[in-house]
């Protein structure tokens, strides 16, 4: 099998467009995602191919084209929702948390909610506070929504190939950094599961796990640390809602130490709840207790040398590996 | 009052660029099932205040005495298969559409009979059979919602099967939820895409203790927020159902037709509070009497005497029915056992894994398939 190589944002077009040619009840709507091609060129060519009724343009109207969206999905359609950022879904909060989320549960088992919204999560580059939002510890809370972070273009396309076939609300969190990188993409037709982290890293003294961009971090820190001496294993968990805790379990048995970067922020986050279970069911193998590694516990700075610093960056990964592993 | 008085003294609904012929009425036996519908609802909702202060009902419960002509008039104007979607004071409408009363009551008494197998309450009125997409807790978001059930039909006539749009959605709400954005949105998305939804906004003139005056601008002109959308709006007595019936049938079947949105203003009054723990302090006694006097279930029972043969024995019979059938809700309901514990996983996701256990679907549905 010859090398496909292709950006991660072609993946994720890959992904929408072979859908929407086996589904007609797919359909796309967002802002800027039909003429412009996409603010991110995500979309590019879908109008050509599926015309207006199906790649859909919206006015900035998060809460209502989402709410629009959804009351289309209890009739069975399946659309897939672009936030131009997760940031901007703030004000869609309403429709996709208490609507999307929770319609199954308070019909009763009589309407789904087959949905898909993604877009960019987390910081891009100088944004300011208000479009360098992580959303996955402020949404995960809530039960009745699935939500994936891909980590590169196979895991993009494949990720989302699941996330429109599948019956429940899907978040599914693209970071704009991410969305250039390349990376091998079969040509046929394959999906990733929800629910099955990979071990991105091989490594036999301490677990990192994290999920999307910070995994890439990550890599730089093992390079680093294993100069070091320090041998790391990389857990990309790829899904959140389900989240493979057996494989990360697995792992610390055997590394007997565990790192989790989180790109939100701390308090009641992702990193605190993996670090929760972590503790619970390797109780008995750990060597120190889990460390955690975040964005600062303030809103993200537009200065260059601020944001660099408030992300969690290979140098806050290298230490919080050297703090677990008893290497200060 | 002076404004609607003139516009119902019109055979035709005049609208910004829209003149429209008033329906005719249909033949006595349907104006009688009407009035059996306003009866069941009124029964309903008295027996549904009872239930609450017996501690059989829990939670929020807000009741529709006062308003039962403007679920009657509308719904009947509409096709079986046109989609519902509502506010919180719901239980009227899922009644009108067809849902056994003993699933509603069922419902709010939190036991496995009811529509949601006791997971929605009081405020949740689901009913697939009956295209009923639901009741709806948050002020104006079911807003949203009704344009997208409208675009699903739109987009199911004609993307999936290659056709001519042929559904019209009602999407009913409070005055409450001309002051929230959503509902703005909503109409924006709707007259973008011509999408064929009814905004039937029922002004019972509080939302909750706040009258409509003292909420939202240009209370007396209220056409004025569809007009800022190139929507077309009718102002209609929500106390008659026979008129509110005429406008409704000529006005979904122009937004069948022209696949377009309308904003319709029912003008009605609710006779108990907010919710069933709201003491009325906000408004006048003098008021209420007011209000009393023209009563939409006591008009028709006038218009149906003087016009139609029908007795006041028969009328007595009709109420002797509806209050058997509730009775007889009620009964189902209390015997209907509480819901049992592993509902509590189920429901949450379509597909088991983890603690979920999947779906299943609730018992009226099984009772009445699709």
């Amino acid at each position: 099998m010859s090398e496909r190589i292709i950006e991660f944002r072609e993946a994720l077009c890959e992904a929408m467009s072979e859908e929407m040619r086996t589904d007609q009840k797919v359909f796309l709507l967002g802002e800027e995602v039909a003429q412009y091609n996409g603010a991110y060129k995500i979309s590019k060519g879908m109008l050509d191919e599926f015309g207006p009724r199906r790649v859909i343009d919206t006015p900035i109207s998060e809460s209502g084209f989402s709410g629009m969206a959804i009351g289309a999905a209890m009739r069975g359609l399946r659309p897939i929702v672009e936030f131009m950022s997760w940031s901007f879904s703030l004000v869609a909060a309403d429709p996709i948390l208490n609507n999307a989320a929770k319609m199954l549960y308070m019909s009763g088992g009589q309407f789904g909610c087959p949905i898909v919204f993604r877009g960019n999560d987390g910081a891009g580059g100088q944004l300011g506070s208000t479009h360098s939002w992580c959303i996955e510890s402020l949404y995960a809370n809530v039960p009745g929504l699935k939500m994936a972070i891909p980590y590169d273009a196979y895991d993009a396309k494949g990720l989302l190939k699941t996330a429109i076939r599948d019956d429940n609300p899907v978040f599914f969190l693209e970071s704009e950094r991410l969305l250039s990188i390349t990376g091998h993409v079969p040509e046929e037709d394959y999906t990733v599961p929800f629910g099955q982290a990979l071990i991105r890293r091989q490594g036999a003294d301490c677990t990192i796990i994290s999920f999307g961009r910070p995994l890439y971090f990550c890599q730089e820190a093992a390079i680093e640390l294993a100069k070091e001496g320090i041998d790391c294993e990389i857990i990309d968990g790829r899904t959140i809602r389900p989240l493979d805790i057996e494989t990360m379990v697995t792992s610390v048995k055997k590394t007997n130490a565990c790192v989790v970067v989180d790109q939100s922020w701390s308090f009641a986050s992702i990193g605190s709840e993996v670090a929760s279970q972590i503790h619970r069911y390797c109780f008995d193998d750990l060597d120190n207790f889990v460390h955690r590694v975040h964005s600062d516990d303030v809103p993200t700075p537009y200065a260059s040398n601020l944001e660099q610093a408030y992300l969690p960056n290979t140098r806050k990964i290298c230490e919080a590996v050297r703090g677990a592993t008893y290497n200060t | 009052m002076d404004k609607l008085d003139t516009e119902l003294k019109k055979t035709c609904i005049d609208s910004r660029h829209l003149q429209l012929e008033k329906a005719p009425l249909p033949e006595s036996g349907i104006l009688i099932g009407w009035l059996r519908q306003m009866l069941l609802i009124r029964e309903f909702e008295v027996r549904t205040m009872q239930a609450y202060q017996n501690r059989l009902i829990g939670g929020f419960c807000h009741v529709y005495i006062g308003q039962e002509a403007v679920a009657v008039g509308s719904i009947a104007s509409l096709n079986l298969d046109d989609p519902i979607v509502l506010a919180y004071r719901c239980h009227g409408h899922a009644l009108v559409r067809g849902m056994d009363p003993k699933y509603c009551m069922a419902e709010m008494f939190g036991r496995i009979g009811g529509c949601a197998k006791g997971k929605g309450g009081s405020m949740h009125m689901f009913d697939a059979p009956h295209h009923l997409y639901g009741g709806h807790g948050i002020v104006g978001a079911q807003t949203p919602l009704g344009t997208g059930l409208a675009f699903a039909t739109k987009y199911e006539d004609e993307v999936l099967e290659d056709g001519k749009s042929s559904h019209v959605t009602l999407c009913y709400l409070g005055d409450g939820a001309l002051n929230q954005g959503a509902f703005y949105e909503a109409m924006n998305l709707a007259g973008l895409f011509n999408l064929p939804v009814i905004f039937v906004l029922e002004n019972n003139r509080y939302s909750m203790g706040t009258s409509i005056e003292r909420g939202t601008t240009m209370a007396n002109e209220l056409h004025t927020k569809s007009d800022a959308h190139g929507i077309e709006h009718a102002i209609v007595d929500g106390k008659d159902v026979l008129s509110l019936y005429q406008s409704f049938k000529s006005i979904v079947d122009w937004c069948r037709t022209e696949s377009r949105p309308f904003f319709v203003e029912a003008q009605t009054y609710r006779y108990k509070g907010h919710s069933m723990s709201d003491p009325r302090k906000y408004r006048t006694q003098e008021e209420e009497a007011r209000e009393d006097e023209v009563d939409c279930i006591a008009r028709l029972e006038k218009f149906l005497c003087q016009e139609h043969d029908v007795t006041p024995d028969g009328i007595k019979q009709l109420t002797r029915q509806v209050k058997t059938q509730v009775r007889e809700a009620v009964e189902w309901a209390k015997e209907s056992p509480e819901t049992p514990m592993e509902e509590l996983y189920k429901d949450v996701y379509v597909d088991h894994w983890g603690p979920f256990t999947g779906t299943s679907k609730p018992q009226m549905m099984q009772d009445e398939p699709q």
